[in-house]
């Protein structure tokens, strides 16, 4: 039997899950321990207590005397919020970007190159506080606020558009996640972009097509094979890079559980629901990209 | 102006009308940009908080009566990194543009650094040094190459001695390594440690026994879901709960954990791709020779899949080193952390742009020459 080599394989993954057994009872053990005599029970129920602290942006009602599940909700909106606007921003920034990378004006190359190699080497992090600090932070007062084209204003309350006002970390931090995944989408864009063969402009351009259709009908559709993949993982980068909505203030989904933690002292449950959320999230998006992704696929026989 | 000049403005600026019209928009952007930027930096921006604290950015509150070691570390690392560029660069021709480049930068940072007359004595010694290392690597290549890995083996624990203390030397804890001196020992740390496991976790994604390979997916995928700030807030507040209670866990360490435990999950996909770039005829022929399963392993895929990964891993190298701002938020204080504790003093309230623009300059001259270097490597290794 020794000389089976199934034999070893089934030897090896029962001395694998057994050994895996032992360090989980070890430190289960602990845990419970420690969470003893710190005098936790584990348990969901703390989500029905009195919430008891502000949260600064409430897209839907909410007063401090509301449970700790509404203020998760309230966070979990707040986070939907900045990721669907930013992924929606970013694609357009990020596609503009790339095809300006090959553009054949000198000065729009570089601008671009110079855009993209300034925003992909620096930490998303230093953005924020950036854009947070250094440029919302220092708008004056809501009195003498800024006017830009007559429809946008720009002051301490934030960004007034005609129809609604972002705040300024809501504006901060949406425009610091656009400009960073632009800069990475602008590079996956351009070597889409280049690796649809030259024939093809070759064979459009002597149909009689003008630069701009060749690129709308030909070329794009092309590229964007190669392009969704790594577009995708730049999504799910998006959405939980927005957690960094931390270090600015904007109460998101971590933000809000962050505070239930320094509140309850619940490490466990907290823990695991900031993971059950964002991985559902990577999941909704990853499954949502995926399905596009199989539709620009090439229809072999 | 020469015609072959005017005929390159035609060609690149100005060849049709809708071209031209982009050109005038992007000049008369760019002359606004640098009219801010330069009344800005003239006027209105106040860079005495950088000279003032330029100690604390750079290496926190280390004692100052030890900055020898400091200085000695920086040595060690820079006449380590060069031996290696050396040798890793030895085909390529030297240009005297590229040695003329290189006396220029050495020479500004001489002249704009606000540090004092030794401090430049010393940033010449190993600017020096790195020069004599990068051509004792290019000459001595052949030799050089097998004992690479065990210089940078050897380093680690010296520089660790020489930053931590202990066996002779005076300790220093570990809340007084703060600074760029943190960032860039944590990264070192973190991705030296995250390779191993990663390389595990790949090995394990691909092997054919199902228990293995679903805790891999099942750790891969979990990790690669969750933000880092996740993973961190983790490292901080669990560890201790899993652990013993008389067992108390430094700062340092757990953040070194969380990013490991990160680093290893996206490490193991980007191995994963190296491992399935090897033609399968490389493991059938392998196994005609008669070699074992864990051989064929060590001897013919490893080499053939790292070497096919060393640009992924160096992109790797530079996320970490721009994610270990993130550990500002878990209360260390490196580089972005030291930054915003300045900026917390009431002296120094309003400099946001001045502090956050250095540190932003910091870290950009760190991994743009980190990634120019990874292209040269990818043009060589594919050559």
């Amino acid at each position: 039997m020794i000389n089976d080599y199934r034999f070893w394989r089934i030897l090896g993954q029962f001395l694998a899950v057994f050994l895996t057994a032992i360090v989980v009872v070890i430190l289960w053990e602990n845990l419970n321990r420690n969470l003893q005599q710190l005098g936790i029970q584990f348990g969901f129920d703390f989500l029905n207590q009195q919430a008891s602290f502000e949260i600064g942006e409430r897209p839907i009602s909410y007063k401090p005397t509301d449970t700790y599940s509404r203020a998760l909700w309230v966070g979990l909106i707040n986070s939907l919020r900045v990721a669907i606007a930013g992924i929606f921003l970013t694609t357009i920034v990020g596609i503009t970007a790339g095809i300006a990378r090959l553009s054949d004006n000198w000065l729009v190359r570089n601008i671009s190159m110079v855009y993209v190699e300034i925003f992909r080497n620096t930490p998303l992090l230093l953005q924020l506080l950036f854009w947070y600090f250094a440029v919302f932070l220092s708008f004056p007062q809501v009195e003498n606020k800024i006017s830009i084209w007559g429809f946008i204003s720009l002051s301490q309350s934030g960004l007034e558009l005609p129809w609604f006002t972002l705040s300024p970390e809501f504006s901060a931090l949406l425009l610091g996640l656009t400009f960073y995944t632009a800069a990475f989408i602008a590079e996956i864009v351009r070597g889409g972009i280049k690796s649809v063969p030259q024939g093809q402009w070759e064979a459009a351009r002597s149909l009689g097509l003008k630069p701009g259709l060749v690129m709308r009908l030909v070329i794009f559709p092309q590229a964007l094979r190669v392009i969704i993949p790594p577009l995708t993982s730049q999504y799910l980068n998006l959405t939980k890079n927005s957690s960094l909505a931390i270090a600015i203030g904007y109460p998101d989904i971590y933000f809000v559980a962050s505070s239930t933690f320094n509140q309850t002292g619940r490490a466990v449950e907290v823990i695991l629901l900031i993971m059950l959320t964002y991985l559902i999230l990577s999941l909704s998006i990853s499954l949502v990209m995926n399905l596009f992704n199989r539709s620009v696929q090439i229809q072999e026989r | 102006m020469t015609n072959e000049k005017l005929i390159w403005l035609r060609k690149n600026l100005f060849s049709t009308w809708y071209n031209s019209l982009l050109t005038v928009a992007c000049l008369l952007f760019l002359f606004w940009v640098a009219r801010g930027i330069i009344t800005w930096v003239t006027t209105q921006a106040q860079w005495s908080v950088i000279e003032v604290n330029l100690r604390l950015f750079l290496v926190g509150r280390f004692p100052q009566t030890l900055y020898w070691r400091v200085w000695t570390v920086l040595a060690i690392a820079a006449i380590v990194s060069a031996i290696t560029g050396g040798v890793f660069f030895h085909k390529q021709q030297l240009t005297k543009r590229g040695i003329i480049i290189y006396i220029f930068i050495v020479g500004v940072l001489l002249f704009i650094l606000p540090v004092d007359l030794i401090s430049r004595l010393q940033l010449l010694l190993i600017g020096v040094l790195i020069f004599a290392g990068f051509g004792v690597g290019r000459n001595f290549a052949e030799v050089l190459t097998p004992w690479l890995s065990l210089l940078w083996l050897l380093s680690f624990p010296v520089i660790f001695w020489l930053i931590g203390g202990g066996f002779g030397l005076q300790s220093v804890p570990t809340n007084l390594w703060n600074g760029l001196l943190l960032t860039l020992l944590m990264a070192a740390v973190s991705i030296v440690l995250s390779f191993p496991i990663g390389l595990l976790l790949a090995l394990g994604r691909t092997s054919d026994l199902p228990v293995v390979r679903w805790f891999s997916i099942l750790y891969i995928e979990i990790v690669r879901g969750v933000p880092l700030v996740g993973i961190l807030f983790l490292a901080q507040v669990m560890l201790p709960l899993f652990l013993p209670t008389d067992v108390r866990l430094d700062r340092v360490l757990r953040g070194i954990a969380g990013l490991v435990l990160f680093s290893a999950a996206y490490m193991a996909e980007n191995v994963r791709g190296g491992l399935q770039s090897i033609p399968r005829g490389q493991i059938e022929a392998a196994k005609a020779l008669g070699l074992n399963t864990i051989l064929v392993v060590l001897l013919i895929i490893l080499p053939q899949a790292l070497r096919a990964v060393i640009p992924a891993i160096v992109g790797q190298f530079i996320s970490l080193f721009k994610d270990t701002s993130l550990l500002s938020l878990v209360g260390l204080l490196e580089l972005t952390g030291m930054a915003r504790s300045i900026l917390a003093q009431p002296e120094f309230l309003d400099r946001y742009a001045e502090v956050y623009l250095f540190i932003g300059l910091i870290y950009w001259v760190f991994c743009y020459s980190m990634s120019l270097a990874s292209r040269r490597l990818e043009k060589q290794l594919n050559q």
